[in-house]
């Protein structure tokens, strides 16, 4: 996080920037808000479970309400039925939020290549971070949660990429 | 518990006019019928030694790709079976091409409603003296009847509002008095 | 109850309210669902309600109608196995052998004894982890927040134990037509054992908490009753019919895989209400542990196939030894298992009751119509009837013991 701690009259200080305070504090405490239709949704139950336990990742806190979420994890097929729906529900939360697309069903129409399946969800709201997997297993839920963290701060595979630092900066809004 | 054979010869005697053809379809009784359906059901229901008290199913089928000549193009095929006997039966009846209708039996058994809903709503096929007969698996704004065989599986066909229900409500407040 | 509170509001109507008229402009309409956490998928259903009371609900379903039945019209017989898998997710194994069952007594294939075997013990696993589900979801709802992790951490132990055996933890596509796609590994009997002991340790700490519990009593006592008539009117079976009292079940009335030969007992319930519908499941999990123990004794090795050429494929010595073995295998992958022309029903005992399958073969590799008969149609039409009159808080409780999956439901 780029700390530099220091003591001032035997104080402890740290050092360090706004926007990495910021996206240290979001990521760490991104609440998800399930939007479960299908067999991913009990994968991503078993991923709050506590063998799998997603409260290491601080994600723990699944509110169902769009309001008080930040991250909507659509896990499942989304038919067109739901479409409206899942548009609604992304378009009442507020700002800043990132949506995860668990499953090739929501990544891209699955297997289920028919006159009634979306073929992605993508096709109706942008998607941050999308994982394979039929279903996907809990850890890589948790994977998809990590790199959504590192897409927080701007790195990525964990690094800050050192040119795109300045011009990326300014997208935060707050 | 009847046996097959006792099963052939009791239900062609129930109601004339009403049985068309019967054969045995891996061990359960298949009775075709015509638009006398749901008198035969009535008393199939009824009787005593029959006692087909539960509905399990309606299935429709197409069947204008099938290599055997049927007599037309939709099946609607009703299964049945009886807790106090234990016997099973399977009734079907052939709906032409244009106007595929039949009697519905919605007060005969309680799930048939939305069962034939689904047959309305994947074939097209009209069950008369139907209270609702909506749409139940695809949305409210789908054009066509999507397991009908001169259905493409690809088209799709995208919703822009969700169905609000209401007019179901309106009828429901209604039937408990709420003017 | 419902009874009750509504004679008494409609004689008291006068001294609580000035209103003696029923108005519609009283009520407010409450969208419960699609998207929400008590619903356990996609339903919605819409409240007129009066206060806490629910005047009118209309549900509806279909939000996650995926189209199984059409896909199913232009995939060979085994590439439908999976579709299969999703249509009752959390007991994945039990639809893949109620497709398979059908396809085979088409085709009159004779399925080796130790494939048998397997099969009624995979469903019988099956069945607990679907019972564990719907039971740890209901709690949940009701605000018994702990039974959660309690059913489901037996379930994780299941899931290891699935995926060693298949590959995949939900969604295992493991039995194929004739047989099962792989055996089982060595150890697998230690490992149930030690996993039933977890499972049973599991359901008796969550009765312990609930039993004597008076929220848990006073929420699902006499809380949406169907009585015994309905319940057959609606079709409804397995555990809801079974705890509306009525004897029915279809391993032991039409056995199928060896059951009479099994030692298990039917659960009934007396008054039809959420607490019968969750304590019938308590006591079919322990049934179904019976049932795999004696299952397990009767383990023999043998062939996982059957011997059948129509449908298995030859062992790999004949197909790279000699011409009859490869034509063979030729001819079973590029022209798939073909039964003959016909319509069959066939149904086996699901975790939700009576689930069928009704399949048309034209003769070609690809079925002509499967109409899968789902056991959460008919548990979830009756919805309307349970929740009328009664208040919207019971409304969730009675949704989650009625076990409405909704991959099954809207196929």
């Amino acid at each position: 996080m780029g700390m530099n701690p220091q003591t001032i009259n035997e104080f402890p200080v740290i050092t360090t920037r706004r926007e990495e305070v910021i996206a240290w504090g979001r990521k760490n405490s991104l609440w998800p808000i399930p939007f479960g239709t299908a067999c991913c949704a009990i994968e991503f139950m078993g991923a709050i479970s506590s063998v799998f336990d997603i409260s290491r990742f601080g994600a723990e806190l699944v509110r169902f309400s769009p309001r008080q979420c930040d991250l909507m994890i659509v896990a499942g097929t989304i038919t067109h039925k739901m479409a409206p729906i899942l548009k609604e529900i992304y378009d009442q939360m507020s700002d800043p939020k990132w949506v995860i697309s668990m499953g090739v069903c929501a990544s891209s129409g699955g297997f289920y290549q028919n006159y009634c399946t979306v073929q992605g969800i993508d096709h109706l709201i942008p998607v941050d971070v999308y994982i394979a997997g039929c279903p996907p297993r809990p850890e890589a839920v948790f994977d998809a949660v990590i790199r959504l963290q590192d897409k927080l701060e701007n790195k990525v595979e964990g690094k800050i990429p050192p040119a795109q630092f300045q011009a990326v900066e300014r997208r935060f809004d707050y | 518990m009847l046996t097959n054979t006792e099963l052939q010869e009791k239900i062609k005697s129930l109601l004339p006019g009403a049985v068309i053809g019967m054969t045995d379809t891996y061990g359960i009784v298949d009775v075709e019928t015509n638009q006398k359906l749901p008198q035969l059901i009535q008393i199939l229901r009824d009787d005593s030694s029959l006692k087909f008290d539960m509905l399990l199913d309606i299935v429709g089928v197409d069947y204008s790709e099938y290599p055997e000549d049927k007599p037309e193009r939709y099946g609607v095929i009703y299964h049945f079976k009886s807790l106090a006997h234990g016997h099973r039966l399977m009734v079907r009846i052939y709906l032409d091409e244009d106007e595929p209708e039949v009697g519905s039996i919605h007060d005969l058994y309680k799930n048939a409603n939305w069962l034939e809903r689904e047959v309305y709503d994947q074939y097209g096929v009209k069950f008369l003296n139907h209270p609702n007969l909506k749409r139940l698996l695809n949305h409210v704004q789908f054009v066509g009847h999507p397991l009908r065989k001169d259905y493409p599986i690809t088209r799709e066909q995208w919703l822009t509002e969700t169905d609000d229900l209401m007019d179901e409500m309106d009828v429901r407040l209604r039937e408990k008095g709420y003017r | 109850m419902s009874e009750v509170m509504q004679s008494q509001k409609e004689s008291n109507s006068s001294a609580l309210s000035f209103h003696t008229q029923k108005d519609r402009k009283d009520l407010v309409f409450v969208n419960f669902g699609p998207s929400h956490p008590a619903t356990h998928g996609t339903l919605r259903v819409l409240c007129a309600l009066d206060g806490e009371t629910i005047v009118a609900g209309i549900p509806e379903m279909g939000y996650l109608h995926r189209g199984f039945e059409k896909d199913c019209e232009v995939h060979p017989y085994t590439q439908c196995i999976p579709y299969t898998d999703r249509l009752n997710y959390l007991s994945a194994i039990m639809n893949n052998v109620g497709f398979c069952k059908a396809v085979e007594t088409m085709l009159n294939v004779e399925i080796p004894e130790r494939v048998i075997t397997i099969r009624v013990l995979m469903c019988e696993l099956n069945r607990i982890i679907d019972h564990l589900v719907c039971v740890g979801t209901n709690l949940v709802d009701l605000g018994a927040l702990t039974n959660f992790w309690y059913a489901f951490n037996p379930r994780e132990s299941v899931y290891n134990i699935l995926e060693k055996v298949c590959g995949a933890r939900l969604t295992s596509n493991y039995i194929r037509i004739g047989g099962l796609s792989r055996d089982l590994y060595p150890g697998f009997e230690t490992e149930v054992e030690a996993v039933l002991d977890e499972v049973m340790v599991g359901v008796e700490d969550m009765e312990k908490m609930i039993e004597n519990n008076r929220i848990f009593l006073e929420r699902t006592q006499n809380i949406g009753v169907l009585s015994a008539e309905d319940a057959i009117s609606f079709g409804w079976t397995g555990p809801t019919l079974r705890a509306s009292g009525v004897e029915s079940d279809l391993r032991k009335s039409e056995p199928y895989y060896g059951y009479e030969t099994y030692d298990f007992d039917i659960v009934l319930g007396s008054a039809g209400d959420t607490y019968d519908r969750i304590y019938v499941r308590f006591y079919e999990i322990r049934e179904s542990i019976k049932i795999i123990r004696q299952a397990l004794k009767r383990l023999k090795p043998g062939p996982i196939m059957t011997a059948d050429k129509r449908v298995a494929l030859p062992p790999k010595e004949m197909t790279y030894g000699n011409i009859e073995g490869l034509m063979n295998h030729f001819k079973n992958i590029m022209h798939g298992i073909l039964p003959p022309m016909g319509e069959i029903y066939d149904a086996t005992e699901a975790a939700n009751g009576e689930l069928g399958f009704h399949i048309v073969s034209d003769g070609g590799k690809n079925p002509y119509r499967v109409k899968c008969r789902a056991p959460s149609v008919m548990n979830y039409a009756a919805y309307q009837q349970l929740i009328e009159g009664g208040m919207i808080a019971d409304a969730i409780a009675i949704l989650g013991s009625i076990n409405v999956v909704a991959g099954e439901l809207d196929r």
